[in-house]
């Protein structure tokens, strides 16, 4: 029996759950730690921001509609998907240099972060929210929301355990995301779309741009239908002027700790929504 | 007595004049910066005029702002938190503001009086609304400053330092104390700038912050105009801004803030859909339109400037909207029958006057009341447009005046669909008997402040805010505190 001569995969974009070449027909060359190329992955261009940005739109209400019971159910499948593919995360890990020890830990904590935020989806209203005694015979409540949709700069360190603490906050309240990552971490973003197109998760609600974040990110600063964006693994040389861009219709931007956990990083990418309503007979 | 047809007069009688009397305050000739505990002339010697909108009458020079003097204050600010109320237990420094708000609460009257002079708001607001308001707001977060470890369960919490506020000219005490009393709660000092047409109740307040022995230097305020706002945006010693004031100079703030990474909170401008459905108690239903946009002359934010009528009861509302609006007592703001006073200054008396002329050529239906306006000052009329159409400017643009613009639904998803086509996204307000209408509709507004069956309500305790390009952050409540505190970095909470 002849060998078994390996079918290498593809690195592809994962837009509206598909997963496209980028329209441009631009590619990168990814290397392992060791300098070997894994693949020519797809370089996401403008006009791929553009239709991620269009996917992750229409895909925000069905998503921020859905009971926060079943987000919580759908953040837990992915960690259940993950789960059983430990073994490819960890050879991920050690292609790009991790020791197998310190993949091992890191693909343990990625799975158990998505077990957390899961909880989280039907616990934040009672963290976040409030009942307010005004004066005067009102009922009165705030309750969080979501913002909309988010563009993520995905950090390079912790390269998959960051990723995806970037992601579940945004996603666990009903955001939508589009990820900006590229260089090292590349491999881990088609990895984690792979799970992402295999967990219930909507089309739409995760989009995956692999490039240059330096090249995505003025683009995304500078959209009008991006509601956030998060710096939190912005490249060292963004330029102010494009941040500033973000004023244009007055995006929330937020910076993190790129492994930190926290309801409060989930309140980053929410707003609050207050409701006045008479008392009477 | 045979009912007439004199709107003002149903029964032949008219209302006597009832002004409020103004022996009750003093005001100066020339009042200076207030910079670590004192009134200081500013760096320049430049002042600029303050007048009575309703009378155009000349009522005091005023510092005018540079560079220096927001430097200056900066620095007054730096020292007391790196001094006295930086070291100061929450505690002690809920003592202060307590004592700050039993200061407005006995001196309401004068506060109110000086407020309707400065800015030509009726008396019956500034009395009623803006001065009781403003002392609960010092109450509400005097409260919070010994319990901040309460607010953000898992979370070691500390102050910026000093804080940049600028505020505008509509409530100019109120949104004074909705920004420094969490910002004082929270220990941070503050830098405040105070509109160029309004100044003299926060300067009054500097006052009151002397009485109460404030530490010197928590409390900075610099008067003047766009230049010293910049300048206190530019400065860099500022290390947290909050702003409350027009779409447009928020962005451009945000610019700035979001390169030097400054935490950064605005209140910005609104739209606000105003959505009355056949099925609400319709009587309540105009007196909640009207004020929501009538109320202290439509210079409101959040003002219920988009009337969304549903179309079966569409002409009899707008007639019975018509006959109401010809009651509304406009004049003399300082009288207490007073509905609608004067407009604040005459650019933007400029500024509704060519909104309206666009409204006009684009091709509304203008209706205004027949009312007589007075000689002097700066008057416009209740105003409302019918056969509006989306496309119009009044329709999409905020005019921040008495002006309301009319369109009709047929189904409630319409409504949602037409109040949500805007930019802005600062509240909104329905009118319903439905329950589960009102809450349906409540999910589906994208706007920070939702009123069922009531507008224009406010409340320390009560989160205010918007979405989209109305700002981010809220004041009010336990989420007000937030914008003016930073995790700290040597205490990290749980998580996975």
């Amino acid at each position: 029996m002849a060998e078994h001569i390996p079918v290498d995969k593809t690195f592809k974009l994962f837009i509206g759950g598909a997963f496209p070449r980028s329209e441009s027909g631009r590619t990168f060359q990814v290397h392992s730690a060791d300098g070997g190329l894994l693949a020519n992955a797809a370089k996401a261009s403008r006009k791929d921001l553009r239709e991620a940005v269009r996917a992750a739109r229409s895909a925000q209400t069905g998503w921020a509609d859905r009971t926060a019971y079943n987000r919580g159910q759908v953040l837990y499948r992915v960690a259940e998907i993950m789960e059983s593919r430990r073994a490819e995360f960890t050879s991920v890990l050690t292609d790009m240099g991790h020791s197998p020890g310190d993949a091992t830990a890191e693909v343990d904590r990625s799975i158990d972060r998505w077990v957390w935020y899961a909880g989280w989806a039907d616990k934040l209203h009672h963290v976040l929210g409030t009942v307010n005694p005004v004066v005067g015979p009102y009922f009165n409540f705030t309750f969080p929301e979501p913002t909309g949709v988010v563009v993520v700069a995905a950090p390079d360190d912790p390269p998959l355990l960051g990723m995806l603490s970037r992601i579940a906050p945004v996603i666990v309240s009903g955001n939508t995301a589009v990820v900006a990552t590229g260089g090292p971490s590349t491999l881990a973003a088609v990895t984690l779309a792979e799970v992402l197109a295999t967990s219930d998760v909507p089309g739409g609600v995760v989009n995956i741009l692999t490039g240059e974040k330096g090249e995505l990110l003025p683009w995304a600063l500078g959209h009008m239908d991006v509601n956030s964006v998060d710096l939190t693994g912005a490249p060292d040389g963004l330029e102010d002027e494009a941040v500033a861009a973000a004023a244009d219709n007055v995006k929330r931007i937020v910076r993190a700790d790129p492994a930190g956990a926290s309801p409060y990083m989930i309140g980053d990418f929410l707003e609050m929504k207050t409701v006045w309503h008479p008392i009477g007979r | 007595m045979a009912p007439t047809d004199n709107p003002h007069k149903p029964f032949g009688i008219d209302y006597a004049p009832a002004p409020e009397s103004t022996a009750v305050v003093n005001i100066a000739d020339t009042y200076g910066h207030f910079i670590n505990g004192d009134f200081v002339e500013p760096s320049s010697g430049a002042t600029f005029p303050t007048v009575n909108p309703a009378t155009e009458t000349h009522l005091a020079n005023i510092a005018d702002g540079s560079a220096e003097d927001v430097d200056r204050a900066v620095t007054a600010a730096r020292g007391a938190f790196e001094g006295p109320w930086g070291q100061m237990p929450g505690s002690e420094r809920g003592r202060y503001l307590f004592r700050i708000a039993r200061q407005l609460q006995e001196r309401s009257r004068e506060f109110a009086v000086l407020e309707t002079l400065d800015g030509g708001k009726p008396i019956r607001e500034s009395r009623d609304l803006d001065l009781p308001l403003s002392a609960a707001w010092f109450f509400y977060y005097a409260g919070w400053a010994d319990k901040l470890e309460y607010a953000f369960p898992n979370r070691a919490v500390a102050p910026h330092g000093v804080a940049g506020q600028i505020v505008p000219w509509n409530f100019p005490l109120m949104m004074a104390a909705w920004k420094l009393a969490p910002a004082l709660a929270a220990g941070n000092t503050v830098v405040l700038k105070p509109a160029e047409t309004t100044p003299l109740t926060a300067l009054l307040l500097a006052d009151v912050l002397q009485d109460i022995d404030l530490p010197p230097g928590v409390v900075n305020i610099v008067t003047g105009a766009g230049a010293t706002g910049a300048a206190i945006v530019d400065n860099r010693g500022i290390d947290k801004l909050a702003f409350t004031g027009s779409t447009e100079v928020g962005k451009a703030i945000q610019r700035v803030a979001s390169t030097r990474r400054i935490p950064l909170t605005l209140e910005l401008g609104g739209k606000a859909a105003h959505i009355v459905f056949e099925d609400s108690a319709v009587d309540q239903a105009v007196e909640g339109v009207v004020t929501g946009i009538y109320s202290n002359q439509g210079h409101v934010c959040c003002a219920g400037s988009r009337l969304l009528v549903e179309e079966s009861i569409a002409d009899s509302f707008v007639e019975r909207l018509r006959r109401r609006i010809s009651t509304l007592r406009l004049g003399d703001p300082l009288d207490k029958n007073t509905d609608v006073g004067a407009i604040n200054s005459a650019d933007q008396l400029q500024r509704i006057t060519d909104m309206v002329a666009t409204g006009v050529s684009e091709g509304a239906d203008l209706f205004q009341p027949e009312c007589d306006l007075p000689d002097k000052g700066y008057w416009f009329p209740p105003s409302v447009f019918t056969g509006v159409q989306q496309s119009h400017t009044v329709a999409r643009e905020e005019i921040l005046g008495p002006v309301l613009t009319v369109q009709t639904f047929r189904t409630a998803e319409e409504a949602v669909e037409k109040a949500n086509n805007t930019p802005y996204g600062l509240s909104a307000g329905i009118w319903t008997e439905k329950g589960s209408k009102i809450l349906w509709m409540t999910e589906k507004l994208r706007a920070g402040v939702v009123w069922a069956n009531t507008y224009n309500r406010f409340d320390p305790a009560s989160p205010f805010g918007g979405y989209k390009e109305s700002g981010f952050g809220r004041e009010g409540g336990m989420h007000g505190l937030a914008p003016y505190l930073h995790e700290r970095a040597d205490v990290t909470g749980g998580g996975a």
